[in-house]
């Protein structure tokens, strides 16, 4: 850590990984609803645990890239971020909205539009809190040096808040609604994010493998262009059954199957890195989560989203246990462990040690991903049934067919579990005591890359 | 890789790739929203009802068990055909009545089956909500859901 504002991110990665626990808690309750109707079926039902899984997330990713943000900017921008007062309003803002929505919930106060239930004061606490962090990070970068990762992280940043806006626009008219809701939903997480998810992965790159810094920007524009060439007009995947003009299933199917070339060149951008680099760094644990991140985040969100994304296939498969099953891998590869990542790297440093506790965070990531992975394919499978029976052989009512899919549905309530199992020992090993630590002198710092 | 391409250069197609995309995709949905109120939808027919009934829905957040055209949860049954499911195009008031009376009849509190929480709604709420679920049922969604079962 090289500029003492950087340490401000320690706040918001405690505070997102504090809302990750909630997330897979509120994950697991409701998997174990799955399988046992009657429980909490009066106290908090099936549509509040959901909310608040699927909210939860949401927030806890948006405080890890905030933290990440904060964390690497002063050393791409080479000086302190603009305003540490701001920063900390800017979380006690954030964190109090989030933590306010999550309670309400559960007294049933919220609004009604998937993911964007936040009630209208809580909404407009977000969107101030966003503003009070793009300013500052803008007025960092402003004043001082201008790098690739930092003008992609910002202009990902600034989509998302932009885009964010398109949360208070609610016609009556409910294809208007669906097709604007989609400019949020689908615009961040395959749109704005990756430029997002591409940049941190730049900057950890950058870090870990000590490959020049011009090779690795070239590749990240390329790989951003990728994202959005692709991208918004893979949006058209949504636009095909909500009451949009017929060309979007040829339009959707085209740019949304190409929208698996990102992930792939971030696959091949970090292992060739990885490869070409060949410094040993000492945070493996870092290196381990952000050669993990791009790849599976080719699987979850490449593959997975490929399956069902032509129009022929999602004309039977649309809105069944397939796109649960594509959502949860894709999140998983892509956001969470990009988070967890700039975490495993940052946290050292944050706390003023050396890497730590390397071998127990490596633990948590097998344990983790092979969870969520056996999950993702539980979820195929009772996704596969249920086309079949319920869309392409036909004759059988909703409820009749998800009747069929109980195991399938066990099986993922245990997945979840050690999912769950799995994240409390990254919490463990990244916030609770030392109990390894390296000790030779092989610090980051000797290792900071030649730029 | 790619050594023939600068930073620079690479910079500058994604700049331009970007907007030349998002112009092409925000002129798509500009036609996308007028295709909408003009052809796809009933807008005459989106009355006052339909759109306080829309908030019904909204209000009690159906869309975190049911789906909608295909999206929400996936942990109820599709309801953008539910008004056929329940024959409204032959008789729309049995339809509207059954809707009512079935939710109204939640929970089932039959044990191993999947339970509906209890809603309060008033008669005039029950109304709209039907209306606004009969007029979603008659969007043309180019053909989907591919049977009743939605």
């Amino acid at each position: 850590m090289r500029y003492a504002s950087q340490k401000i991110a320690y706040w918001y990665f405690v505070c997102a990984l504090a809302l990750f626990l909630a997330q897979v808690l509120f994950g697991v309750l409701a998997g174990t609803v799955y399988v046992l109707p009657n429980f909490l079926s009066e106290l908090v039902p099936f549509h509040i645990l959901r909310m608040i899984h699927t909210n939860a997330l949401i927030v806890w990713l948006l405080l890890g890239f905030f933290g990440a943000t904060y964390y690497l900017l002063p050393e791409e921008a080479e000086r302190e971020i603009h305003s540490m007062r701001l920063a900390q309003v800017q979380l006690v803002l954030f964190v109090g909205a989030a933590a306010l929505a999550v309670v309400g919930y559960l007294f049933r106060i919220h609004e009604g539009r998937e993911f964007l239930e936040q009630p209208l004061p809580l909404k407009i606490a977000i969107a101030a809190a966003v503003l009070i962090f793009l300013y500052n990070v803008s007025m960092t970068v402003l004043k001082g040096r201008k790098t690739a990762v930092s003008s992609v992280l910002l202009l990902g940043l600034w989509g998302a808040g932009l885009f964010f806006m398109f949360a208070f626009y609610n016609p009556s008219n409910l294809v208007l609604d669906k097709i604007y809701w989609w400019w949020v939903v689908h615009i961040w997480v395959e749109g704005v994010w990756e430029l997002i998810m591409a940049a941190i992965l730049a900057y950890l790159l950058i870090k870990v493998t000590g490959v020049d810094r011009e090779v690795i920007e070239k590749w990240l524009y390329i790989i951003v262009g990728l994202s959005l060439f692709s991208g918004l007009l893979g949006t058209g995947h949504h636009y095909y059954w909500i009451g949009t003009p017929g060309y979007w299933q040829w339009i959707g199917s085209i740019f949304s199957t190409l929208e698996i070339l990102p992930f792939f060149a971030m696959v091949l951008w970090a292992f060739y890195l990885l490869w070409r680099g060949g410094r040993d760094h000492p945070n493996k644990a870092a290196l381990l989560w952000s050669v993990g991140c791009p790849t599976m985040a080719f699987f979850g969100a490449g593959v997975w989203g490929f399956m069902h994304t032509l129009h022929g296939v999602n004309y039977y498969s649309h809105g069944t246990q397939v796109t649960a099953a594509h959502a949860h891998l894709a999140f998983y590869g892509a956001y969470v462990m990009l988070n967890l990542a700039i975490i495993t790297y940052a946290m050292p440093s944050l706390r003023g040690l050396m890497p730590y506790n390397q071998v127990l965070n490596m633990w948590s990531f097998w344990v983790m991903t092979s969870a969520v992975s056996f999950m993702t394919f539980t979820l195929t499978f009772a996704g596969v049934v249920q086309t079949h029976m319920q869309r392409v052989v036909g004759g059988y009512s909703y409820m009749e067919v998800q009747d069929q899919l109980g195991l399938f549905y066990w099986l993922r309530l245990g997945a979840g579990v050690v999912t769950a199992i799995g994240a409390a020992v990254f919490v463990y090993a990244v916030l609770g005591p030392v109990r390894e630590q390296l000790t030779t002198v092989k610090g980051a710092e000797r290792l900071a890359p030649a730029e | 890789m790619g050594e023939g391409l600068t930073r620079a250069a690479a910079r500058n197609i994604f700049y331009g790739g970007s907007i030349f995309f998002f112009v092409v995709f925000a002129a798509l949905v500009l036609h996308s929203h007028w295709y909408a109120i003009n052809r796809s939808t009933d807008a005459a027919g989106l009355t006052e009802a339909v759109a306080r009934g829309k908030h019904v829905w909204e209000r009690n957040s159906c869309i975190n068990c049911h789906s909608l055209l295909g999206e929400g949860a996936y942990f109820a049954p599709e309801v953008g055909n539910v008004w056929i499911r329940y024959g409204g195009r032959d008789d729309p008031q049995a339809a509207r009545e059954a809707l009512k009376a079935w939710i109204q009849s939640m929970p089932t509190g039959i044990p191993g089956r999947r339970q509906m929480p209890r809603f309060e709604l008033t008669d005039q709420e029950h109304d709209d909500l039907a209306s606004f679920l009969e007029w979603v049922s008659k969007i043309d969604t180019q053909g989907w859901p591919p049977n009743e079962a939605g």
